[in-house]
């Protein structure tokens, strides 16, 4: 059984097909890209997987289980984590306070633990800290020391990149949705980050689907890639198959006609 | 250097469109405070005996304002600012010059026009206070001066130095602070025995005399020389003393001040004084409530009344005899029980329907919600249950053993509201630690994300209701004993808007902010139905509320005590660049130096 499965997804919005006929299954302990020119859908797929956009039509299968239907919460509990292309940090929590809080779905204490301040409570609330700070050194030095309490909205950018991928593995998902985890940053942060996607994979358990444009870490991290245009998966395969396929490159530098004119 | 030079501003040459503009503010503002009644209604208060009354400062602290506002500077980056000279004075004598000028205008209209149909305040007793009970001329010779003295004044505040403007403001703040709390200085002098300390300040018939004015105005000047900024530093080592084990202390050592204060002041203060605390500490509790939905899970909450009035009326009908339908008298603490459950399940019924709604609409529909339940309560067809228009009466007090709890004992009902008040500062402040807590926080930045970040919004936003509601409704239950009756005109939508005006006042989010912020809009002003200190303020109330917001609003939207997060938030700027040239780039450079 395929983690998760997705069988002739279609998401249309007023007229346009952001997504159509998108079949495809990803693997348990898979890293899998998925490419396309802008405005390719790409983010709409991620979306739709996450409970934010209900699908025209289609089945979406995590697990065994069809997540059609249910609130973005409930499948972040099945575990599906995700982060956000255009940065959605809680901007006014602190580095710390914005891990904790991902782990919400993990926990379960409420009032009368926090009045009473029970053991249970107070254990709860140790593990929750020390596993953000396992989390967050994850990334090295680099939001751990002064800057746990630091607001989210102080950091740099490519730090607020990061605090986004520890947010998502906060909630111990199965499957992680990385959008442009790499964009805006440098090269040699960009290299760190390759490094650390298959670390997610390799140390952490995570099967991983990555939106990327950056085409050298698509390369360096994926074992598959899916190429989507106008909303349709026209290629998938290994990275060098797809990179050398036709329909690919033309989707990408335009018809030649359109090129002339 | 690349600065530009603008220093070449002449001594003399004045922004004609700027002072006159101003000026016409000062003068439009005089005008309009005048006439909506402020100045007539309030000059029964005097400040200084027979020197000045709040009425006539409500005029006089136009121009110093205006002022104050028409030579401030623009500052500009990269460009030199051009050193505050006479051009400034003038232009704020210039101000003070128009808004008398408007004040003039408006006595001779009063004297040749007939305006009192639309203007109720167009009439003689704003004329005998304009004129001194003398003639126009007489009244022009006073203003125009006064008011080019105070323009002067205010304009050259810029160009004092530090330390006299802090004595001023000192000295200003300082005598205003002893004039409006006289009622106060006066119960805690009584209660202490020492009556000849207030008889020396304040005069037989009201405010303060001449001479301790200016003796009290000097010794406050001199305050900040004495002290120089100890005590500021005092404050600032406590805050930021790092230690752990010294920041226990410390706040132990507050805790307890406050802790003995609160407890031992009101057997030295006098019935109208605790009548008032009582009040402040009912709307305290309120405010403490919203403040968990507005101000933590960013719920803007308008019905919020609603709740306040379950609490009332659950008590009420739990305990009074003469409650119409059900009334089986039981004990308060044990309509205290019912009153939770009740505040619970309105929470719920509230909540469940309205929770899906977010930002303005959630706000419209549970203003609306407020107001079906009022009329509920009002409504014929719940009459032979509820009483209509009549409520309920005959609320008995509550009876704690050796101790009795009612309205005319204010005393006892400001302890009692005290409990409710530590229990609910103690749930905020446990909450905003916990995991409910951040999730709250969560839903108030982003809520779309915080959904996918797992976190089950509707229950949670649904919990921040019933906390709130729970809170609100001992408020109200309090009341209920406190009173001795309820009425559906008890719970007006106007409670619901006066406690967001204290909380978002004092500081969203914030508990001390809240705390801040009840003791001086509720204590000072007073609360919908409930005088504070100024009594005289009673018919004004809104308009200064209203005033108060916006001003809150444009020029300090933190609020008076903000919590550290809600600073940060709308000085996001500076503090961003701060963290950008403090450490953030510059270490990166460095790593990225390393590795090339
Ligand atoms: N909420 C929405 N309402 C209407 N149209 C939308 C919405 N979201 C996306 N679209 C449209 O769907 C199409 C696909 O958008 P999507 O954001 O998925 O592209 P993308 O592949 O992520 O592109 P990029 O590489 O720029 O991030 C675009 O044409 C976009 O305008
Ligand atoms: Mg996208």
């Amino acid at each position: 059984m395929s983690l998760l499965e997705i069988h002739n997804l279609q998401v249309t919005f007023g007229g346009l097909d952001a997504l159509s006929n998108l079949d495809f299954s990803i693997e348990e302990g898979e890293i899998v890209s998925v490419i396309g020119p802008n405005g390719a859908g790409k983010t709409t797929f991620f979306n739709t997987i996450s409970g934010m956009i209900p699908p025209t039509s289609g089945e979406i299968i995590f697990n065994g289980e069809s997540v059609l239907g249910l609130d973005p919460n409930q499948i972040t509990e099945m575990g599906i984590a995700r982060t956000f292309q255009n940065v959605r940090l809680f901007p006014n929590m602190t580095v710390l306070e914005n891990v904790m809080v991902s782990q919400h779905c993990r926990t379960s204490q409420l009032v009368v633990g926090a009045l009473f301040q029970t053991k249970a409570f107070k254990q709860e609330e140790k593990e929750i800290r020390e596993r953000s700070e396992e989390i967050l050194g994850f990334f090295g030095t680099r939001l751990v020391g002064y800057r746990l309490d630091q607001p989210a909205f102080a950091l740099s950018y490519a730090n607020r990149r990061r605090l986004e991928i520890a947010r998502a593995m906060a909630t111990q998902p199965r499957l992680l949705l990385l959008d442009e985890p790499v964009a805006g940053m440098n090269p040699i942060e960009t290299t760190e980050l390759t490094g650390l996607i298959s670390k997610l994979r390799d140390e952490w358990g995570f099967t991983i689907v990555i939106i990327e444009h950056d085409m050298k870490v698509v390369r360096d991290v994926s074992d598959r890639v899916v190429v989507l245009d106008h909303g349709v998966p026209i290629a998938q395969g290994a990275y060098d198959e797809v990179s050398t396929n036709p329909n690919v490159i033309e989707a990408y530098l335009g018809r030649p006609v359109e090129a002339k004119s | 250097m690349m600065t530009t030079n603008l220093t070449s501003k002449k001594p003399f040459e004045l922004d004609w469109k700027r002072t006159l503009f101003w000026g016409s503010v000062c003068a439009l503002s005089q005008v309009f405070i005048c006439l909506v009644g402020l100045p007539s209604e309030l000059n029964r208060r005097i400040l200084i005996e027979s020197t000045l009354s709040l009425g006539y400062l409500f005029i006089l602290w136009i121009p110093l304002v205006f002022g104050y506002v028409v030579s401030k500077m623009v500052e500009l980056e990269g460009v030199e600012n051009p050193k505050p000279g006479a051009a400034d004075l003038l232009s704020g004598a210039l101000t003070g010059l128009l808004g008398s000028l408007g004040l003039v205008l408006l006595m001779l209209g009063i004297d040749n026009l007939d305006m009192r149909d639309p203007l109720i305040n167009w009439n003689q007793k704003l004329f005998r206070l304009l004129t001194f009970e003398n003639s126009i001329s007489f009244g022009s010779l006073v203003w125009i001066p006064v008011g080019v003295g105070l323009g002067t004044i205010g304009a050259s505040l810029h160009q004092m130095s530090g330390q006299i403007r802090k004595m001023s403001a000192y000295a200003m703040f300082g005598l205003f602070s002893f004039a409006v709390l006289e009622d106060v200085i006066d119960d805690l002098s009584e209660g202490f025995r020492l009556e000849w300390l207030s008889d020396m300040i304040y005069a037989k018939k009201g405010g303060m005399t001449v001479t301790s004015a200016i003796v009290l105005a000097i010794v406050l000047a001199l305050l900040p020389l004495i002290t120089r900024g100890k005590f500021k530093k005092t404050v600032d080592r406590y805050r930021s003393d790092a230690k752990p084990e010294n920041q226990r202390r410390n706040s132990v050592v507050l805790f307890s001040t406050v802790a003995v204060l609160v407890i031992v002041l009101p057997w030295f203060l006098g019935g109208i004084i605790n009548e008032l605390l009582a009040n402040v500490g009912l709307f305290l509790l309120l405010a403490l409530g919203l403040n968990i939905v507005v101000g933590l899970a960013g719920l803007l909450d308008l019905g919020y009344v609603a709740f306040f009035a379950v609490g009332g009326y659950t008590t009420a009908v739990l305990t009074s005899p003469n409650s119409p339908w059900f009334s089986p008298e039981t004990h308060f603490g044990i309509s205290l029980l019912v009153v939770v459950v009740m505040a619970t399940l309105a929470g719920l019924l509230i909540g469940a329907p309205v929770i899906r709604m977010r930002g303005d609409y959630l706000a419209i529909v549970t203003l609306g919600f407020g107001e079906i339940i009022r009329l509920l309560f009002l409504s014929d067809w719940l009459k032979p249950y509820l009483g209509g228009s009549q409520g309920i009466t005959n609320v008995p007090a509550i009876d704690l053993g050796p101790w009795e709890v009612r309205g005319a004992d204010p005393r006892s009902v400001f302890y009692m509201v005290l409990v409710f008040c530590v229990f609910a500062i103690y749930i905020s402040w446990r909450l905003q630690g916990s995991r409910l807590g951040r999730a709250w926080m969560a839903i108030r930045e982003d809520e779309s994300v915080a959904e996918v970040m797992g976190i089950n919004t509707v229950n949670s936003k649904l919990m921040a209701f019933v906390v709130g509601a729970v809170l609100a409704a001992f408020s109200g239950a309090v009341l209920a004993a406190k009173v001795g009756s309820v009425f559906p005109k008890s719970f007006e939508i106007l409670v619901s808007i006066i406690i967001l005006v204290v909380v978002i006042v004092g500081g969203m989010g914030s508990i001390t902010g809240v705390m801040v912020g009840s003791l001086v809009l509720i204590g000072i002003l007073g609360g919908p139905r409930q005088p504070g200190l100024l009594q005289e303020f009673q018919n004004f109330k809104l308009l200064i509320y209203g005033a108060l917001l916006v001003f809150m609003m444009l020029k300090r939207p933190e609020g008076l005590v903000p919590t550290a997060r809600r600073t940060r938030e709308l000085h996001q700027e500076e503090y961003l660049q701060d963290a950008w040239l403090g450490d953030d780039e510059s270490e990166d450079r460095e790593e990225v130096g390393e590795q090339l």
